[in-house]
């Protein structure tokens, strides 16, 4: 049970926070909105890929498995993708530019003063540009603060990859806040 | 402005987290909640510019600022903020670290679950916001008087409304 009495207790992990607060609950699903499905050189299954790693890295299995599962419903891979992404990504296609924008994301998910002058040279030389590099930056911090919201409260959330399958599908299709 | 699109959300997020009148917990609360967190990150920019706009919306009261930025445990603020700072502190260690024990202590000081709520989503925005900012190694003023006149307009107008101009040839970082 969550740390203070939701609304409806029932609902999983993030979907209770933003029931029982809409005003905060409102500028969240804006921000993922735009930050997942906004308009970008990065395709929604790469940003998808970066947050559900973010969120794996941080020990989040509710986000970590909802947005492996968005991912998953993106780039019609399969749920196999969720534990993909747990062993970072040997069995997906990835292009060397997003696993470049990975490994920054996972210095911003240590801290941000441990991006270097070189991360960024190095995802620059495989053609990252630099709205690419600040989105990956903005996603791995916005999700370091999704994943301390969630578990910060204490939410619930279902264990099996199989239980975030048609959550995934909707999160990708139907996009957020809509739901 | 690098990217309107996103800037658009993350205002929205500290204009309701932090400015907008809610019925508990001032916007100087708030505000120092913000600081106290952004300083066990090290976020200078943060740190500085929050505190900077805590002390204009707790009544010009830098040296309370000061206080609670070095020891909360002593600072003169309530029981009640005291123990969501410690809440706070543990959001910024990792989410898990809060503990049934934590939120029970705030409770029995009367803290209430909308309180709670919100002092974790301040502590989670400012994890976010202290690494966008350090992540992309943004240039940061280093100038007291600048902070505090940015902090004076914050804490009057919020974060919708366009800064200053800032002239960096008169900065010296």
């Amino acid at each position: 049970m969550a740390h203070i009495k939701l609304l409806n207790e029932e609902l999983p992990g993030i979907v209770g926070l933003l029931n029982y607060r809409p005003e905060t609950g409102k500028v969240l699903t804006d921000l993922a909105e735009i930050l997942l499905r906004g308009p970008s050189s990065l395709t929604s299954g790469e940003r998808e890929i970066i947050a559900a790693s973010v969120s794996y890295w941080n020990k989040c299995h509710f986000c970590h498995t909802s947005h492996a599962a968005a991912a998953a419903a993106h780039l019609n891979s399969g749920l196999a993708l969720i534990d993909d992404i747990k062993a970072g990504l040997p069995n997906t296609p990835v292009s060397d530019k997003l696993r470049a924008l990975l490994h920054i994301a996972h210095q911003v998910q240590g801290n941000g003063k441990n991006v270097t002058e070189a991360d960024i040279e190095a995802a620059r030389a495989e053609g990252a540009t630099d709205i690419e590099i600040h989105d990956t930056v903005l996603i791995a911090a916005a999700f370091c603060m999704y994943n301390r919201y969630v578990d910060g409260l204490g939410t619930w959330a279902p264990g099996p990859n199989e239980a975030y399958a048609e959550m995934g599908e909707r999160m990708a299709h139907v996009g957020y806040g809509k739901f | 402005m690098f990217r309107p699109e996103t800037a658009g959300p993350l205002n929205a997020l500290v204009q309701t987290l932090l400015h907008d009148p809610h019925p508990t917990l001032s916007a100087g609360d708030r505000e120092l909640i913000a600081t106290y967190v952004s300083g066990l990150n090290n976020c200078k920019y943060c740190t500085t510019i929050h505190g900077a706009i805590a002390k204009h919306q707790l009544g010009d009261d830098g040296e309370l600022v000061k206080q609670v930025r070095n020891d909360p445990e002593s600072a003169p603020i309530s029981a009640k903020l005291k123990a969501l700072l410690k809440i706070a502190a543990k959001v910024q260690s990792g989410g898990k670290n809060v503990s049934d024990a934590d939120v029970a202590f705030a409770r029995a000081e009367g803290a209430t679950d909308i309180e709670i709520h919100d002092t974790v989503l301040i502590a989670a925005a400012f994890y976010m916001f202290n690494r966008y900012v350090d992540g992309l190694d943004t240039w940061q003023p280093d100038d007291d008087e600048l902070y505090d006149k940015m902090g004076e307009q914050r804490a009057r107008e919020g974060y919708l409304t366009k800064p200053f101009k800032v002239d960096r040839t008169e900065q010296t970082v």
